[in-house]
């Protein structure tokens, strides 16, 4: 190899790349279809190996998320059909996801699609995770309050910790009164 | 995937590593995860912890699904069946990884997650006796998810430093789970035992029944009387109960339940009876077609 060629053979690399990156990126959750597998945050990794192998990294959610193997499924799929016939998903426990994770992009898709985005996630400090006895729908007025996706309004309240998939809560507003879902903080 | 709609695209070709159910290749839940076992760590002991949470897991899981359609209201019921979600899938990881430890690291050695779940007797389960105690009515219900999520929670915490780093990922995501299962638990003590005097004389009558099970709890995982016993402490005393009257009750234990939950060892394999007729329904279609595929 002369070293002239090595320019452009990184180009090739560069390009491959972003062929990957790009079509991995374009792959929406299956429950949440608004939002990619990147703004969700569950795509931590899109490289080349050196046998010209693609390898993405995907986090699970939750434990029992049913929807892990669907998305491995279709990244598989969309590499395949950009062209790369050896592709590896691989499976990354460590660090667990958090709501933190989505992007703003995914955040504001979200928000546009009537699911009101997360909060910031608890953070721990080390220690005995104390319980939260607080009982009632949890209002809140204050500036970084759950707004209602429909309205804007601040003035809403969680009625439900579970809603219809595991990362959602239920909420009403008591502005319009409309009741919708949040991503719930974790 | 082709069709946006999720259940539709269920039913594509995906080529053989895609599967929905038992029998029809249902995925590793650890593909793709580097399951290499650390130097250091002893093979044996990983695969003996891991199958105790997963069995306390799936046992505690398949009791929560029991309560789908009966729950007195449409989100307590989605509640119930999320949180019996998030232990089945902790269930399965740690399935496979008590698998892998099983069989020392070779691949096809151990057994899988389905030979584990579905294909071990009864007195081959490992699941604390709480896990198995048949439902009750929901302050029954919300007073054992108190007890095993308080327990559970405070066991993954310490897990999380496991020298085994699978184990300790699992046991990492299975915590922020457990703190809201706990939450949710705990909030529904208080709400029926300082509520109305039917709800109070149900949730009493569940804590004087479950109360003693806390012997066993603490005999699998002794790291975690004290956290546990505070958390309960602190509940009981919001739901204006006295937990004095019931270490009274467990003094003076009576009735089969009671004895049952002094004397029995499900660590060891030592069940009672309802465990047979849970897994009985658990793992009946499994077992009538072991070869079946869909």
């Amino acid at each position: 190899m002369s070293a002239t060629a090595r320019p452009a053979l990184d180009a090739g690399l560069d390009a491959a790349l972003d062929d990957a990156r790009a079509a991995a990126e374009s792959v929406c959750d299956p429950e949440l279809p608004m939002l990619t597998l990147a703004d969700l945050g569950v795509l931590r990794d899109v490289r080349i190996e050196d046998d010209g192998a693609v390898t993405a990294v995907l986090t699970p959610t939750y434990s029992g998320c049913p929807a892990l193997a669907e998305m491995r499924a279709d990244l598989d799929a969309a590499l395949r059909s950009a062209g790369f016939s050896t592709v590896h998903v691989r499976t990354e426990l460590s660090p667990p996801w958090s709501t933190d994770d989505i992007t703003a992009e995914g955040r504001r898709k979200l928000a546009e699609s009537g699911i009101a985005p997360p909060g910031r996630a608890p953070r721990r400090s080390g220690g005995p995770i104390p319980v939260t006895l607080t009982l009632g729908p949890r209002t809140t007025r204050t500036e970084d309050a759950v707004r209602c996706p429909r309205c804007g309004s601040p003035d809403t309240e969680e009625t439900s910790r579970f809603g219809a998939t595991a990362c959602k809560a239920l909420r009403r507003c008591r502005a319009c009164r409309e009741p919708f879902e949040q991503v719930k903080e974790i | 995937m082709t069709d946006d709609h999720v259940y539709l695209s269920l039913a594509e070709e995906h080529g053989d590593d895609t599967r929905w159910a038992f029998g029809t290749g249902f995925e590793d839940p650890l593909h793709g995860v580097d399951t290499t076992l650390p130097a250091g760590v002893d093979a044996d002991e990983l695969a003996a912890l891991c199958l105790a949470l997963a069995d306390d897991a799936l046992v505690a899981a398949q009791r929560l699904a029991q309560w789908v359609t009966l729950a007195p209201e449409l989100e307590e019921e989605v509640a119930l069946a999320n949180i019996g979600l998030d232990l089945l899938g902790q269930a399965r990881l740690l399935y496979a990884r008590a698998g892998q430890a099983e069989g020392h690291g070779e691949e096809g050695k151990g057994r899988d997650e389905d030979a584990l779940a579905y294909f071990r007797d009864p007195d081959e389960f490992r699941n604390v006796l709480l896990a198995e105690v048949p439902n009750g009515d929901f302050a029954h219900c919300v007073v054992k998810l108190l007890l095993l999520s308080s327990w559970r929670l405070a066991q993954l915490q310490q897990l999380t430093g496991h020298a085994d780093p699978v184990l300790a990922a699992v046991a990492h995501k299975g915590v922020s789970e457990l703190t809201y299962h706990r939450d949710h638990a705990a909030q529904w003590v208080v709400r029926l035992g300082d509520g109305t005097e039917e709800s109070t004389r149900r949730t009493r009558a569940a804590l004087a029944e479950l109360w003693p099970y806390r012997a066993e709890l603490y005999a699998a995982a002794p790291e975690t009387r004290d956290e546990v016993e505070a958390v309960l402490a602190q509940v009981l005393a919001a739901a204006h109960l006295d937990a004095t009257e019931l270490d009274a009750a467990e003094l003076g234990a009576s009735g089969e339940a009671t004895a049952q939950a002094l004397t029995g060892n499900g660590r060891s394999g030592e069940h009672t009876e309802h465990l047979t007729e849970l897994l009985a329904e658990l793992q009946g279609v499994a077992r009538s077609d072991p070869e079946a595929t869909w």
